[in-house]
């Protein structure tokens, strides 16, 4: 049964890839849809017996068949469902559903094998994201969390005529190899450390332990599993990839780069939440980091003109924000945040496609505006979602912001607590900022050339003048055809009303069985409770006036605030220079010793010099051989005399 | 001692029989055949590889020496023998179209595939160093005349010779390392030498030996430093060659390491231990690193396939069981997918192009989604990628490393995972990102399709199951020596 | 260090045997140079023109050949002296081993290799070889 969950999307990935150059468009997109449908009704079910179950047991395990098994090892290929899990399933293949329905309409001016080979894609992202979750150990996640990567890898590089999105793409890979990296170091330390992968019993094996005081073997392990998450949830220092990320097309934004594989690292700290709570270091390190990203992505997306990238930035903000709530321990909410911003991130992304997909491919918002006529359903659902990841009371955002908010102050984190609150402000004012200048005011009679070239943010000189394949302006503007609305609807519904699933700690309870013995403790004190949700409502609120002032009521002060902190507002939309900073410092280095002292050095010159000496200059064999003589073999022969002259000086060295 | 090679003797070489006789009837069969039958030379071929296979079976539990000791038939040569006849099988039904677009005579060449095989055989069975060294010349003298055998191909020649010259420069360090240890011992047995060599432990003369024969092993399994004539050697030599060089040769050579070091040389295991520990270090970085910027796919499988070797010693310096078994999964897993991705090169082969180069691959997913696949799951699998092959088979040595308390090299083969990523990764990217228009028509084939599909499932089952292989290797892997089997290893 | 020191030995002795036999030939011979002497590959005749003249490649494989079949039937002598010890299965061994010489023979013979000259072999060897 369980198995059949992410089966099924696979499944639908092997016929899309298999027949996809025979099959209509239709019908490729009804497989994908279909595959994902019949997926989330397995998950809705699974989940329901689920929670039928008694708390202390409540686990549905499905072993498939023993995977690894040497001496005292095994690792068993094995789905596990509990309350952790159970949450992301239903995010990922409800969510998944909708953004592949969504994707019907969005994708339609594909030819018919580009569009089965989109589908076939997304298909197997929702089948290796559905691994990654219900892995029961770490083997089986890293099958997931690899798998989820490629499949990224290759949605950013989709649209292949952009040059700028297989660079996109190549970013993405490299950032997460080094994340990852340090994911596989973590898992082979655990594994020396507890002689086993497998989330239960290394829980089992830390539970008795006492936290680590210092920086222990724990610390380690989880440090580095941390930095496996900062890859993949695009935290400093390897956040740089995911705004660029956005060169896939929207709907691959929304599924994958906000919803679902983007939490995969914060999903992995609640998985291993016994273990995290064992080192206290890794677990600071956890909050601050958070915390710190989620200012820097704000502040950045603040000055960003790109929607996608204004939105790309806010999703790094929010990562932000959960791995600030699993750092101070407060697990639930870190998921609950989590389950809530798929929601209105996801509604976010896809009323942004289409906001681009009617005006044929724009993504600047300083040509937008004006947009509230002509698309109806598209304001009304993006502002539901603006509104939500505000935080304005009765949405879902300020839930689970409110949550992490709370217990951040609760858990004595005061200064985390201040920057939190500050970023919840920047996050009220970015996303009405785009609500205020695309949907209000005037669309530009003509598109503006950018009146200051240099002013342009550099990775947007190639991104927003080209979109989708077609580029042509409209006069006429479409609202989202029903394909897409049903979905942007649907989200918005569930933007306003996943929030109340918190009501009266329910989710919480849900979930304590997967964070156990970790009990979440019960803070009594109502009072402070309110004083916090005030000041956060205030933030909420004031953002939305301060953006609302800027933006709607008087441009022309926010054109005076950017003259006047000119300097400020290069710097971040060049967005703090990271990508620079990374490429002189990183980057270069690399290559210049790869190409200068390996490849040049010894490569080019001693062995391509005689390859292609010979090949161009020579003709007759003798001299191939004369030549060959004086030139490399003999340097060869010498490099293999001097390994041996290496090697006998090796033990001769007293 | 009763005279000659008595009759059971002949029963247990029976496969290798059954190989040489092959080959002769191939050879003679090519002689005798009118030109234009001579295509069917390449089904004669697989028949006498598919016999071979087929005799292996009554050994399948078989312990025994042969030969007064010359030869052992257990299951280690058993695993190495499977090996090399999937190899061989596999590089025939890749050669059918490469020969005939190279417009090379196919007697000669099914021929030395079949030698070379029948050498690597020899290797893998031998436990006295003259069996092990004629096994070896057999093999390398076939691969010396299979690099050059496009004739009018300049770089084909030129990697011949380079082979040829290195290839007994190399010979002769290890003859002399051979030559100490039958001189320190007074006989050529590695299993007589073991017990021989049990009191002579820090010996600086069985030092010597040591360093010799790791330099001389060093060059057949491309070891930095001793790896300079594989990408010259492996970028000329003809594709199907390459690929039957870099995955026969190589994992003969490890058989051959592992008979001379674990089974006769157990007292000097801190020697070699460090000694491999160094050179698998030095091996996998230099391998992957300089692959990072090639552009000839060929030569970037080249240094890959060094990296490779660098992974597999990991196994070896561990040298426990479990590390040896490590070994022997990897080797046959990397048989599939470095085999598998030669094959791509040799589809993209065309009379008037010669498809290794990157930008031949530019769009292939477009083109022939089958392919395409093929190599990405090839390129996955060689990066460690799961739920791959490669991937298992990189995660048992890792963990073969770190259960022999070798932490610094499992962390640095790690490490050199995920930068060698990139360069298979640039592959994907040419595959699926590129345009199209630059790339050449990949030529299909029913032969290279087998050979595809074949390479693609083993890639993946292994990857999903691979239980069966890793029971199946370690039960190879306690075979090893005399008696009390793995009493040699920790 | 103390078992370094037979391989130094060892390594002298080597290339000591190698440099004294040099040196001493050098220091004893005694040197009556004449013209005829200092010339390359002197052997009593006096040259007659380049030594480096391109050979026919027939000569090369003939006496290849030559070479491995004499040293292959050079096998049978000591068989030969053995044969009673040996006996019946001595006497299988070396029909084998004939048996594989003979393929060999078939194939060199079949390839024209010990074709002399005449025009209807090189067309033969041409359309085995040459392709």
């Amino acid at each position: 049964m369980l198995l059949a969950i992410p089966l099924l999307p696979l499944l639908g990935f092997l016929i899309n890839a298999s027949f996809g150059r025979r099959i209509s468009k239709a019908a490729a997109g009804a497989v994908a849809c279909g595959a994902m449908l019949a997926s989330f009704a397995i998950a809705v079910a699974s989940v329901v017996r689920l929670a039928s179950l008694e708390p202390d047991s409540r686990a549905i395990v499905s072993r498939a068949f023993t995977w690894i098994s040497s001496g005292d090892f095994t690792a068993d290929f094995t789905l596990r469902l509990d309350p952790l899990a159970a949450v992301m399933i239903l995010v990922v293949t409800g969510i998944g559903t909708l953004i592949h329905v969504y994707s019907t309409a969005y994708m339609h001016e594909e030819t018919a094998p580009e569009y089965a080979r989109y589908f076939s894609y997304l298909n197997l992202f929702a089948a290796f994201m559905l691994l990654l979750v219900l892995g029961s150990n770490f083997l089986v996640m890293f099958v997931g969390w690899e798998g989820v990567g490629l499949c990224s890898y290759l949605l950013i590089g989709f649209w292949f005529e952009k040059r700028s999105a297989s660079d996109a793409g190549k970013k993405a890979f490299i950032v997460n190899r080094i994340g990852d990296f340090g994911f596989v170091l973590g898992v082979l330390l655990a594994f020396v450390r507890f002689g086993t992968i497998d989330f239960q019993q290394i829980a089992r094996a830390a539970a008795p332990m006492s936290p680590e005081a210092g920086f222990g073997t724990i610390s380690i392990i989880t440090l580095l599993l941390f930095v496996g998450a900062t890859g993949k949830s695009a935290q400093i220092p390897l956040y740089v990839w995911l705004p660029d990320a956005m060169e896939g097309p929207t709907p691959v934004s929304a599924l994958i780069h906000a919803a679902t594989m983007v939490t995969a690292g914060v999903y992995m700290i609640g998985r291993n939440a016994v273990l995290f709570a064992h080192a206290p270091a890794t677990l600071t390190v956890v909050a601050v980091i958070g915390t710190a990203t989620a200012l820097m992505a704000g502040t950045i997306a603040l000055v960003q003109n790109d929607i996608k990238r204004v939105l790309a930035y806010s999703t790094v903000s929010q990562l932000g924000y959960m791995f600030l709530a699993m750092g101070v321990g407060a697990y639930a909410a870190g998921i609950f945040h989590l389950f809530t911003h798929a929601f209105f991130k996801a509604l976010l992304f896809l009323g942004s496609g289409a906001v681009i997909h009617a005006l044929g491919g724009e993504q600047d918002l300083r040509r937008m505006g004006g947009l509230k006529r002509d698309l109806p359903i598209t304001y009304w659902t993006f502002l539901i979602g603006s509104i939500a990841i505000a935080g304005v009371p009765g949405f879902a955002g300020f839930f689970s912001k409110d949550e992490i908010l709370f217990r951040t102050f609760a858990s004595g984190h005061a200064a985390l607590w201040t920057v939190g609150l500050l970023t919840a402000l920047l996050t009220a004012i970015y996303m009405f900022r785009i609500v205020f200048l695309a949907f209000f005011g005037e669309r530009p009679p003509e598109p503006v050339a950018p009146a200051h070239p240099e002013e342009e943010e550099p990775a947007a000189k190639g991104g927003h003048a080209t979109g989708p394949t077609h580029l042509a302006h409209p006069t006429h503007l479409h609202d989202a055809p029903p394909a897409m609305a049903l979905a942007l609807i649907v989200l918005a519904i569930g933007s306003v009303l996943a929030g109340y699933a918190s009501l009266g700690g329910r989710f919480e309870r849900f979930l304590e069985p997967s964070f156990a013995p970790e009990r979440v403790e019960e803070v009594a004190d109502r009072g402070l409770e309110l004083t916090l949700t005030a000041v956060s409502i205030a933030a909420a609120l004031g953002g939305i006036a301060i953006a609302a002032y800027f933006f709607l009521k008087n441009r022309r002060a926010a054109d005076r605030m950017a003259e006047r902190f000119a300097g400020v507002r290069r710097l971040l939309q060049n967005k703090y220079y990271v990508d620079e900073i990374y490429n002189g410092a990183i980057v270069q280095p690399i290559r210049i010793v790869s190409e200068n002292a390996l490849w040049k050095a010894i490569d080019v010159r001693v062995i391509d010099g005689a390859v292609n000496g010979v090949g161009e200059a020579v003709t007759g064999a003798s001299d191939i051989l004369r030549r060959l003589q004086t030139g490399s073999v003999r340097a060869y022969a010498a490099s293999l005399f001097l390994g041996v002259v290496l090697i006998l000086g090796y033990y001769l060295w007293p | 001692m009763p005279p000659g090679i008595s009759t059971s003797d002949f029963y247990y070489i029976l496969p290798e029989l059954v190989l040489t006789a092959g080959a002769l009837v191939v050879l003679i069969a090519d002689v005798l055949l009118p030109r234009e039958r001579r295509s069917a030379l390449s089904w004669v071929t697989l028949a006498a590889v598919g016999a071979t296979l087929a005799s292996l079976l009554p050994f399948t539990s078989t312990h025994v020496e042969v030969a007064h000791g010359l030869l052992a038939v257990d299951r280690f040569a058993l695993f190495f023998k499977i090996v090399f006849l999937v190899a061989a099988a596999i590089t025939v039904l890749m050669s059918v179209r490469y020969l005939a677009i190279e417009g090379a005579s196919p007697g000669e060449y099914y021929f030395l595939i079949l030698c070379a095989t029948l050498g690597m055989m020899v290797m893998a069975g031998g436990i006295d160093l003259i069996t092990i060294f004629i096994g070896l010349e057999t093999m390398a003298v076939s691969f010396y005349i299979l690099a050059g055998f496009i004739k009018p191909n300049q770089r084909s020649n030129e990697a011949a010779v380079k082979y040829f010259l290195l290839g007994a420069f190399s010979l002769g360090i290890l003859l002399y390392g051979m030559s100490l240890m039958y001189g320190l011992s007074g006989t050529t047995n590695l299993r007589v030498m073991a017990t021989s060599f049990g009191a002579m432990a820090g010996d600086s003369r069985l030092a010597l030996a040591v360093i010799l024969v790791v330099a001389g092993v060093g060059f057949k399994i491309a070891a930095v430093p001793f790896h300079m004539w594989a990408p010259d050697v492996y970028e000329g030599a003809p594709t199907p060659v390459t690929a039957f060089l870099s995955v026969g040769s190589k994992a003969a050579s490890f058989a051959m390491l592992i008979r001379i070091f674990v089974e006769g040389l157990p007292s000097a295991s801190e020697d070699w231990r460090l000694l491999f520990w160094v050179l698998s270090i030095a091996t996998m970085t230099v391998g992957n690193f300089a692959a990072v910027t090639q552009t000839n796919v060929k030569r970037m499988l080249a240094y890959s396939s060094i990296a490779h070797a660098g992974y597999v010693l990991i196994g070896i310096v561990a040298g426990t069981s479990r590390g040896i078994t490590a070994t022997l999964v990897y080797l046959m897993v990397y048989s599939f997918m470095q085999l598998g991705a030669f094959a791509v090169v040799v589809m993209l082969r065309r009379a008037d192009v010669v498809g290794d180069e990157l930008k031949d691959f530019s769009g292939l997913a477009s083109r022939n989604p089958f392919a395409a696949f093929a190599m990405l799951l090839f390129m996955l699998s060689l990066g460690g990628i799961p739920p791959t092959a490669g991937f298992m088979g990189k995660f048992w040595l890792f963990s073969a490393a770190i259960d022999a308390h070798y932490y610094w090299l499992a962390l640095i083969g790690v490490l050199n995972s995920a930068v060698s990523l990139y360069y298979y990764i640039r592959i994907v990217v040419f595959m699926y990102v590129k345009k199209e228009t630059l790339g050449s028509e990949p030529t299909t084939s029913p032969t290279l399709a087998v050979v595809l599909a074949v390479a693609v499932a083993a890639t993946l089952v292994l990857g999903v199951y691979p239980q069966l292989l890793f029971n199946v290797a370690a039960a190879s892997a306690r075979t090893l020596g005399a008696a009390g089997a793995t009493a040699a290893l920790r | 260090m103390q078992g370094w020191l037979s391989i130094l030995i060892m390594i002298a002795l080597g290339a000591g045997f190698a440099l004294i036999s040099v040196v001493l030939s050098s220091f004893l011979g005694p040197r009556k140079p004449t013209p005829e002497k200092l010339a390359p590959y002197e052997c009593g005749m006096p040259p007659v023109g380049d030594a480096r003249e391109r050979q026919s490649v027939k000569f090369y494989l003939v006496a290849m050949i030559f070479l491995l079949f004499d040293i292959e039937i050079a096998f049978l002598y000591p068989w030969a002296m053995a044969l009673r010890d040996l006996g019946w299965n001595g006497f299988a061994q070396v029909l084998l081993f004939i048996a594989l010489l003979l393929a060999g023979y078939v194939y060199v013979w079949r390839k024209g290799a010990l074709d002399w000259g005449g025009d209807q072999a090189t067309a033969r060897r041409r359309s085995t070889i040459g392709d």
